[in-house]
């Protein structure tokens, strides 16, 4: 088991005829990655990289029955591009754009609760690296060789220090069940919240991972949710110990505008809740080590 | 995207916000002249820096007479104005706005955010105008009024009304408040403003709504839509070596210590600069290059952190996931033969190839001090910014 996306999983690419979304595509379909399709308005009816392309995901849908999109399309024409997916009847949605206007993505949630909870699509990102269940299949730019498979459920802002967490934890022979990309910008998909919920539900997933930063309510929400709902160990890091109050930190997202946001807050306020909070971004690894012994213990 | 209060109250006039006759002038005498076009015996001159904090800072003064305007203003221009927003190197005064000044009745506190928690727009308000709302929610925090608004059919007038009666605002004036709130409620969304706080926006003795301050932010990423508020970005106000950044398409913060870094990945960024913190040293800046680390980039990414003069020594941290290392190493290879970088540089790649990497940089001959783990690279830049830094007084002694 893992969340989100498995080897089945037929995904089409949103955007697939760009350059990057090319590369990326070869990347997926190398890993194991069920990938069917393509949709690039105007060009329905080509091959890229293997695989069909169409003119709408409506036809893509129908045509291949996927069920999970990764969207690789411009900032300005994105947010269209997630709203046409949710419609489609996609189940799951990654979104890679980085740069796409924070109101269009208050309308795409908007968009997306119009939907009844059972066929309401479940989107992560916009601004993030992706999604992978290693071993199985990815959806998104990150290197699949970095992850072993396992038990660990990673749940990350940030590309990265991701890719470091992961890094650290092969490093020490620990594998992840899935890594999940929640992204830099403040108005996103799905919350630290959500995707814990689900690790908690997966039995693949023994011990929980949760990279945060500077910015936004999201960590304080998952620390009263971990207190509550999460029966599962959870460990955390929050990035921008050093970062000034008021300055946006390359992230959209990332910058301390009111109380709790800092990543000292943070810290303490996830503490509070029982989280192992990592002292350093160095040491996430050997955090998560630790419990695990603890726990086997 | 921060604009002027002046530039702002145009932008909101266009959807019908009132404000107090003003005008702009670029030199002392321009201003004076002003004032005898806006007419009466009072006005306000206001230094136009984008920060808050202008009126306890002596950005804002009140004048009754064009030779008192022509005074303040030779000292206001050309000066850096400081205030608890801007740092302590301050903001220069090239532009200063007149107002006629008005009779204030009441004052309230009106902001229009992106609220994070409902992932909606968000107004606050509170009958404590005049005050800065972080001081309000710390000393009176049940005078804050909250709604968001709902995207699909915007802003209400019932909404406006419910916020405009918690205030307490006299029922006669209630068109001219629902017209104010629904006024900078499209403003902010015709525009893409990621916030419009007027503080404050008073009664006057007359009984008339006026926005007496004004402030706008944008979304950078919507800007590519708003050519007409791209226009009113003033150059003077931002940090010059953040805009030559942003203009390169680098995201840079300059901070106050003295170790540079480099970095791919905003997260990794800031965890690289908690990290060196942690060793004993003090980051430069944070600088992230995106992704993906070509070669460019990276000589670009020397030649920003290095013209900080306060930078002592670099660490440069790069995750190559689809990039491999021996190809980022090449780039840092050939950034360093072109850049002249007098100080220690540590550099230390992770992620594919390794190993190719770092044999790349061993045998480049140059003096760049290699590191596997992050707390390794960190703690060596910092060591090595201290063994330069004894070095250099033993020579400036023996000298």
């Amino acid at each position: 088991m893992s969340i989100l996306i498995d080897k089945q999983t037929p995904v089409i690419v949103q955007g697939i005829t760009g350059k990057m979304a090319r590369f990326h595509t070869t990347e997926m379909i190398a890993y194991g990655t069920n990938v069917v399709g393509g949709v690039v308005p105007g060009k329905g009816g080509q091959t890229v990289e293997g695989v069909p392309v169409f003119d709408t995901v409506e036809d893509a849908v129908k045509a291949t029955g996927a069920e999970a999109s990764l969207v690789f399309v411009p900032p300005p024409f994105a947010g269209d591009s997630i709203m046409e997916a949710a419609d489609a009847g996609i189940r799951y949605s990654v979104c890679i754009t980085d740069g796409i206007p924070a109101q269009d993505m208050i309308r795409v949630k908007r968009y997306m609760y119009r939907y009844p909870k059972e066929r309401r699509m479940v989107l992560t990102g916009p601004n993030c690296a992706g999604t992978i269940s290693p071993g199985k299949a990815f959806l998104g730019i990150m290197p699949g060789h970095i992850y072993l498979p396992g038990h660990v459920g990673i749940i990350g802002r940030s590309g990265t220090l991701g890719y470091e967490a992961a890094a650290q934890l092969k490093e020490h022979g620990i594998g992840v069940s899935t890594s999940v990309g929640i992204g830099g910008d403040p108005i996103n998909g799905s919350s630290f919240k959500d995707i814990l919920q689900r690790f908690e539900e997966d039995d693949d997933t023994h011990v929980i991972c949760m990279i945060g930063e500077i910015g936004g309510p999201q960590e304080a929400e998952a620390a009263a949710y971990i207190r509550d709902h999460i029966s599962k160990p959870v460990i955390a890091y929050a990035a921008g110990l050093t970062a000034p109050k008021g300055r946006t930190m390359g992230h959209a997202g990332a910058i301390i505008s009111a109380f709790g946001e800092s990543a000292s807050e943070k810290v303490e306020i996830l503490s509070a809740a029982g989280v192992t909070v990592a002292p350093n971004p160095a040491v996430i690894g050997d955090t998560i080590a630790s419990v695990l012994k603890r726990e086997a213990a | 995207m921060d604009i002027h209060e002046y530039q702002a109250k145009e932008v909101l006039a266009n959807f019908g916000v009132k404000s107090p006759p003003g005008a702009l002038a670029y030199s002392p005498e321009q201003a004076a002249y002003r004032s005898r076009e806006i007419g009466g015996d009072r006005w306000v001159v206001k230094a136009q820096v984008h920060a808050g904090g202008r009126g306890k800072a002596g950005g804002v003064k009140v004048c009754n007479s064009d030779a008192e305007i022509q005074e303040t203003c030779e000292e206001l221009f050309g000066r850096k104005l400081v205030t608890h927003q801007t740092g302590p190197q301050g903001k220069g005064i090239y532009r200063v706005y007149i107002e006629g000044a008005v009779p204030i009745e009441r004052e309230f506190y009106l902001g229009f955010v992106l609220d994070r928690t409902s992932q909606r727009v968000m107004i606050v308000a509170s009958a404590e105008g005049g005050m800065e709302i972080e001081d309000i929610s710390d000393k009176r925090p049940d005078s804050i009024v909250r709604a968001t608004v709902e995207p699909a059919v915007g802003l209400q007038d019932f909404q406006c009304r419910q916020i405009a009666f918690k205030l307490g605002i006299d029922p006669a004036l209630m068109a001219q408040m629902v017209y104010t709130l629904q006024g900078c409620y499209r403003a902010f969304r015709e525009h893409d403003a990621t916030m419009v706080e007027i503080n404050p926006l008073v009664v006057t003795g007359d009984q008339r709504v006026l926005a007496l301050d004004a402030k706008m932010t944008f979304d950078d990423n919507a800007l590519f839509r708003h050519p007409q508020i791209s226009e009113l970005r003033d150059k003077s106000q931002e940090d010059a070596r953040e805009s030559r950044a942003s203009d390169r398409g680098l995201s840079y913060v300059g901070l106050e210590g003295n170790i540079g870094c480099i970095v791919n990945g905003a997260g990794l960024a800031m965890a690289t600069m908690d990290t060196i913190k942690l060793a004993g040293g003090e980051p430069a800046n944070f600088l992230d290059i995106g992704g993906g680390a070509t070669p460019e980039r990276v000589a670009k990414a020397f030649r920003l952190v290095m013209s900080d003069n306060n930078v002592q020594a670099v660490l440069v941290n790069i995750f190559a996931g689809i990039n491999r290392c021996d190809w980022v190493a090449e780039g840092v290879v050939q950034a360093l033969k072109e850049v002249q970088v007098d100080v220690p540089v540590v550099v230390r790649l992770a992620g594919t190839n390794v190993e190719e990497g770092q044999k790349i940089l061993a045998q480049s001959g140059l003096p760049v001090i290699r590191a596997g783990t992050l707390m390794e690279a960190a703690e060596r830049v910092v060591s090595a910014w201290q063994k330069d830094q004894s070095d250099n007084s033993k020579v400036s002694a023996a000298q």
